[in-house]
């Protein structure tokens, strides 16, 4: 039986497997890391033009900062692709997780696979544990929104118009270095993440997230 | 795989595919018709430079305005980037104190027109407390005084076909501001900043102020100010250098 699954697509077919995650779970899986790899090192080139975080509105050679990054100032222009491929694959990264958000309430994705029920026997208890559950869903519905709000209160534009999505953090410099922070909680999140699904079995945990399809008597984390 | 399923598969392929298609040619006219596309869209990263400048010209649409300090939030530390133009001409118009400094205005205008700072100064001032980041990540709250640039705008008469303005500085980091930019009240021509005349190195004589966009958009060591119905005339095409270097020209982030 074990065979089947690794003939992927085909086994999709069979009933006797069972689909473990939907194709939207999966497409929207696999461009949110694309473009999360894209933000992570775009962003890292456009943080060294500046290495330094500051609190409040403003900050600068010269002010106090709140953490000095022993990293080097790099000022050959590496903020210029950096921020144009930011800003590109955020909007991929944002669009896809509104896709994401919007169907799996529809599909009752976290209903089924992401929510708390009182009883502890349960189908849902039996799929991802406690600790699971808790960080995807702050992955999801508090670390993606803040990285997005305080990405969004850097910009003059945007707080022209919304002025408290800046002035609630604090001032245009707080926002930049809680976004930092929350950009570096994803990052501890990611390698947890990849963390376990090897501990789980690359092959048992990789092959559904592409596949859809669970390898039959595999159950649970 | 059934033939009425492959058929069917097919179909719907090609009508998405032939929506999608139409769907992109509409959405292309009506961004340049509405003025929504950059002149640096060219290339992948331009989807994502047309996607940014066409949702914020959509969101700031009714000249939202930049936030406002009060004095006491001035900051003590202005860092200074770039250095002063390597011009003869540039220098010795300093060394004048720019008493002999013009700022040239033509284009698409009904009157072509030189000011000295003297007139400049006549003309109603603005001043206004902003903040202003630079792309590398530091900022800064200064106040500053001038013009704003839509009552020089209006004193030359902008023609009804224009759609952007360019700006020319004495070095060679021009730049260039659509329409609306242009006419928003807080777009300055400063030639104070907190309550002196002009530093040097902040852009002395006359710079100009962008405050809903980073730092770079304002352009210091200004010399001339044309405007243009197409960005495509001028320099490399791309409304400003920054492309050249690498950089976006619509930075309200």
């Amino acid at each position: 039986m074990a065979e089947s699954a690794y003939l992927g697509q085909l086994a999709i077919q069979s009933s006797e497997i069972q689909v473990r995650h939907s194709r939207t779970v999966r497409l929207t899986h696999w461009i949110t890391a694309f473009s999360f790899f894209a933000l992570l090192v775009s962003g890292i080139a456009i943080l060294l033009a500046h290495p330094r975080l500051y609190w409040g509105e403003t900050g600068a050679v010269g002010t106090p900062a709140i953490i000095d990054l022993p990293l080097p100032f790099v000022l050959t222009g590496q903020s210029g692709w950096g921020r144009s491929l930011h800003f590109l694959s955020a909007w991929v990264c944002v669009i896809t997780g509104l896709v994401y958000v919007f169907s799996g309430f529809f599909m009752r994705h976290f209903q089924a696979n992401l929510s708390f029920p009182r009883d502890r026997d349960s189908e849902v208890s039996n799929r991802y544990n406690v600790l699971q559950r808790v960080s995807y869903v702050l992955v999801i519905f508090g670390f993606f929104p803040l990285m997005i709000s305080t990405g969004l209160a850097m910009s003059p534009a945007v707080t022209s118009v919304f002025p408290d999505l800046v002035t609630l953090l604090g001032g245009q410099q707080s926002a930049r270095t809680v976004h930092f922070f929350a950009g570096s909680a994803l990052l501890l999140f990611l390698i947890g993440h990849v963390a376990m699904v090897y501990r789980a079995g690359f092959r048992s945990r990789l092959l559904p997230m592409i596949t859809g399809c669970a390898i039959a008597g595999d159950e649970g984390a | 795989m059934s033939k009425s399923f492959s058929r069917r598969k097919l179909l719907t392929a090609g009508l998405t595919t032939a929506a999608g298609a139409s769907g992109l040619v509409v959405a292309a006219r009506l961004g340049e018709r509405y003025g929504l596309i950059p002149p640096d869209h060219q290339g992948i990263y331009g989807l994502g430079e047309t996607l940014t400048y066409a949702s914020q010209r959509l969101l700031t649409a009714h000249h939202s305005m930049a936030r406002e300090f009060n004095p006491s939030e001035i900051s003590k530390v202005i860092p200074v980037n770039g250095e002063a133009p390597e011009s003869e001409l540039y220098e010795k118009l300093q060394a004048q104190n720019f008493s002999e400094w013009r700022l040239r205005v033509d284009g698409l205008v009904a009157r072509p027109s030189m000011f000295s700072l003297t007139q400049l100064k006549s003309f109603p001032p603005r001043s206004q407390i902003t903040h202003q980041a630079c792309e590398e990540g530091w900022s800064f709250i200064a106040e500053w005084t001038g013009v704003p640039l839509g009552y020089l705008l209006d004193v030359v008469g902008v023609l009804p076909q224009a759609r952007y303005v360019v700006f020319f500085p004495f070095d060679t980091v021009w730049d260039s501001l659509d329409l609306d930019e242009a006419l928003h009240p807080q777009t300055l021509l400063a030639y104070a900043m907190n309550g002196q005349e002009l530093p040097a190195p902040h852009g002395a004589p006359l710079r100009l102020r962008v405050p809903r966009q980073l730092g770079y958009k304002s352009v210091k060591y200004l010399s001339r100010i044309a405007v243009t119905d197409s960005l495509k005339k001028v320099g490399n095409g791309l409304g400003s250098v920054s492309p050249d270097l690498g950089y976006s020209w619509y930075a309200g982030i």
